[in-house]
This record gives C-alpha cells, sequence and structure tokens, in this order.
C-alpha cells in the first residue's frame, strides 16, 4: 500500500494548472510519466537528494490511469484530494453541481466505516 | 493587560464570495438571505472595535503536507498572502494580503510552549479559505493584523478533541495575559457534519443535521462536558467524513470558556452543509457597556 503515493500524486497534479489539463487528456501517460520522473522528488529539494523507494502499486498505478475515483476512494486517498482534483478537470463538461451529485451517487455502495486515510 | 473583546466560531464557506458577488441568472435563490445573515453576523464583530484577530483554521494540503505535517502552527511573520491557485479555480475566492503581528506571533509561541504546547511555526505563510473565508465574511476591508493559528483536521493521526478544548483555553490565557492595551478578536472556523469525496456529499443539507442540531446547543451553550463526552476521533466519522474540522469549533469554545453562552447565534441550512454563526463577548456586550457608560 502506498496511499502516501497516490496522494503525493493527486497533491502535485492539482497544484499545477498544466498538469491538470495533462492528465485529464492523457491519463495512462501522465500516471506513467509522473511515476518515473515525479514520484520520488522530495519537494523542495535537489534532484540528487530524491528519494529511493516509492512507487505504486498495480491497483493504484490503474485506479489513476482509469481515472476511477471510486477506487480511489476504496483504495484510501484522501477524499479532498480526489474531489478537488477531480472537480478541476470534469466539472467543466456537466451542469452546474451535476458532476458532484453524480460522484456521490458512485460512491452510494460504500458504507461506514470507510476505508481508512491514514498514511 | 490585552482584552479579549470578542471570540467568533464561524462554518467557513468557500462559496460565500461567489454567492454574495453573483448577479442576475448565476445569483442563487439563497444568496440574499445569506448575505443578510453574514452582514448581521459581521456587526457582532464591528461592534467590538478589535485592534487585532487571532485567526484559528486549517490548512487544506495547500502549504502543508504529508512530508512536514505539523499538528498546530503559528504563523510569524509581517505579511500574509492568500488564497491559492486551487481556491480561485474552484471558488472564485480573490488574491489577498493580510498584515501581521509579529509581537503577538512571538508572544504566543513563547508562552505556548511553555503551557505545554509544542507548537510549530512558520514565517512564510500563504493562508487559504479557513482564514480568508472569515476575513470576507466578518472584515471584508481586510484592515486588521492577524496571527494565524493552524490545527490538523485533515490528515490522520489527529490531536485528540479535548486536545483542542486545551489548547483553546491557552491561547485565551496567553492573549490575556499579552502587555500592553490591545482589543483582540479571537476567530476560529470549522464544520458543522461534513462529507467530502464520499456518498453523502452535496445532498439537500448536511449529511446529519442531527449532528449539526446537537453541535449548534453544545456550542451556543458552552457545554464543553456534553461535547467531549459524545464527540471522539471516531465518532466524528459517523456525521460525514470531512467532520473532524468541527474539533475547530470545539477549540474556540475553549477559548470562550466552559459553560459560555454565546451571545449571538445564527444558522443557515444550506444544501451540503449548514452554516453556523456564534459570537461571544467575554466582557460583556458592547452595547451594554456603552449603555453602562452613558
Amino acid at each position: 500500500m502506498s496511499k502516501y503515493l497516490i496522494d503525493k500524486f493527486l497533491f502535485t497534479v492539482d497544484r499545477d494548472p498544466e498538469l491538470v489539463e495533462r492528465y485529464r487528456e492523457d491519463p495512462v501517460g501522465t500516471v506513467g510519466w509522473w511515476e518515473a520522473e515525479q514520484a520520488n522528488r522530495l519537494l523542495n529539494c535537489i534532484t540528487a537528494e530524491n528519494t529511493t523507494w516509492l512507487r505504486f502499486e498495480e491497483p493504484e498505478r490503474q485506479a489513476l490511469a482509469e481515472h476511477d475515483y471510486v477506487r480511489l476512494f476504496e483504495l484510501g486517498a484522501h477524499p479532498f484530494l480526489t474531489l478537488t482534483l477531480f472537480i478541476a478537470m470534469f466539472e467543466r463538461d456537466h451542469g452546474p453541481l451535476e458532476y458532484q451529485r453524480e460522484y456521490g451517487a458512485r460512491m452510494a455502495h460504500f458504507s461506514l466505516p470507510y476505508p481508512d486515510i491514514a498514511t | 493587560m490585552a482584552e479579549i473583546v470578542a471570540v467568533i466560531a464561524s462554518t467557513h464557506h468557500p462559496f460565500y464570495y461567489k454567492a454574495s458577488t453573483a448577479t442576475g441568472d448565476d445569483r442563487p435563490p439563497f444568496a440574499d438571505e445569506w448575505v443578510a445573515k453574514i452582514e448581521a453576523f459581521r456587526e457582532t464583530l464591528t461592534r467590538a472595535r478589535p485592534d487585532v484577530l487571532v485567526m484559528v483554521g486549517s490548512d487544506h494540503f495547500h502549504q502543508l503536507w504529508l512530508d512536514n505535517m505539523p499538528q498546530f502552527l503559528v504563523g510569524k511573520a509581517p505579511f500574509y498572502d492568500a488564497n491559492f491557485h486551487n481556491e480561485e479555480r474552484e471558488f472564485g475566492l480573490p488574491k489577498m494580503l493580510l498584515k501581521g503581528n509579529e509581537e503577538l506571533s512571538a508572544y504566543v509561541l513563547r508562552e505556548g510552549l511553555d503551557a505545554g504546547f509544542d507548537l510549530a511555526f512558520s514565517n512564510e505563510l500563504r493562508i487559504d479559505h479557513s482564514i480568508t473565508c472569515p476575513i470576507i465574511t466578518l472584515r471584508p476591508e481586510a484592515d486588521l493584523p492577524i496571527v494565524p493559528i493552524y490545527t490538523n483536521i485533515f490528515a490522520p493521526p489527529l490531536p485528540q478533541p479535548k486536545r483542542f478544548v486545551q489548547l483553546g483555553k491557552s491561547i485565551r490565557e496567553i492573549i490575556e495575559s499579552w502587555p500592553g492595551n490591545q482589543r483582540v478578536a479571537v476567530i476560529g472556523t470549522g464544520h458543522l457534519s461534513l462529507e467530502l469525496g464520499g456518498p453523502r456529499q452535496f445532498g439537500d443539507h448536511g449529511p446529519d443535521p442531527e449532528f449539526d442540531r446537537r453541535a449548534v446547543e453544545w456550542i451556543s451553550s458552552g457545554d464543553l462536558d456534553g461535547c467531549l463526552s459524545q464527540v471522539s476521533l471516531d465518532s466524528l466519522h459517523l456525521p460525514g467524513n470531512a467532520t473532524h474540522g468541527f474539533m475547530d469549533f470545539m477549540l474556540m469554545m475553549g477559548v470562550a470558556g466552559e459553560n459560555a453562552k454565546a451571545d449571538y447565534v445564527d444558522t443557515l441550512d444550506l444544501f451540503h452543509t449548514m452554516e453556523a454563526y456564534f459570537t461571544w463577548y467575554p466582557h460583556g456586550s458592547p452595547a451594554e457597556r456603552i449603555e453602562i457608560v452613558q
């Protein structure tokens, strides 16, 4: 499990407008590039100080590559990060609050307790 | 010594700015009522005539991140830039610049550390909507210096609810021991029941109206015992998966004091979440004091 790395992907993509568009248009390519080039960047440090051990597990890589926010919730991704990024990518294709409500409806099968988001 | 002239606890709704400034077809049907309630709430701060604002909020994974996550953090800087790109993108929030009061920040840090809170600090803090929303609603002139205090209600493991209350009590003691004659308002924002990114989000009401009703009762009556006996880190998952933001209300109950009845209480039932507004005057209502003087 690398919930932290899923969250790091969502966090770093969300704050970069170009990456948000790139992930919207090419999720498979963006996730592959990000895992190869960015996953081990220690934020605010030079590349010589990169982390050496972070990688996705296959279900995590796949959920991100498929824009599968339901699966991300199940895997324990931080729901605020997922929601914020997915609204940024897809709200524009829908009417007011339509996307947010559809997003909630697709989660209807989850009952308490929800998947643990602790990293 | 400094005087706490108002203690204010509020929800922070990032859509208020957009709703209140929208016109024509873009203006939501609930906007006028919401604006009227906010303007009445704002008056409770204005009449207290504060010189400085201590602002309690929580960073939403903007500057604070999982590689280095403080539980409680005090800003100590001469200025604070505010609002982040994704808040402008999603909520239409403007960029802002607020003045800081470094002297009070330093005092809160020193005294807080000595009181047993291992407070983190930041000398370059960009603040987010947990603090700018109450500036927009309560002090839109954004003309008073602030001391931002961030809590972690977002990234587990979280401090226990009682720790938020204890910190609130200490913040009050610290401010009231600050040498000088400044008039300080303490303003904190959190949530009632709230769901983000889960099945109960964006409903016609908040996800748990019964929790909201009890929460408003706890806060308005200052019922810290009742609140602490029924709220735990585990129980806060039940009303909605983002309800841990309620602990910032508990911190403000700590500032207001045990069994301190709020002098002003208002709520507004909106889609997605309920708004709630509370003001305490620890030394009596400003209007009453003016009458006594006259």
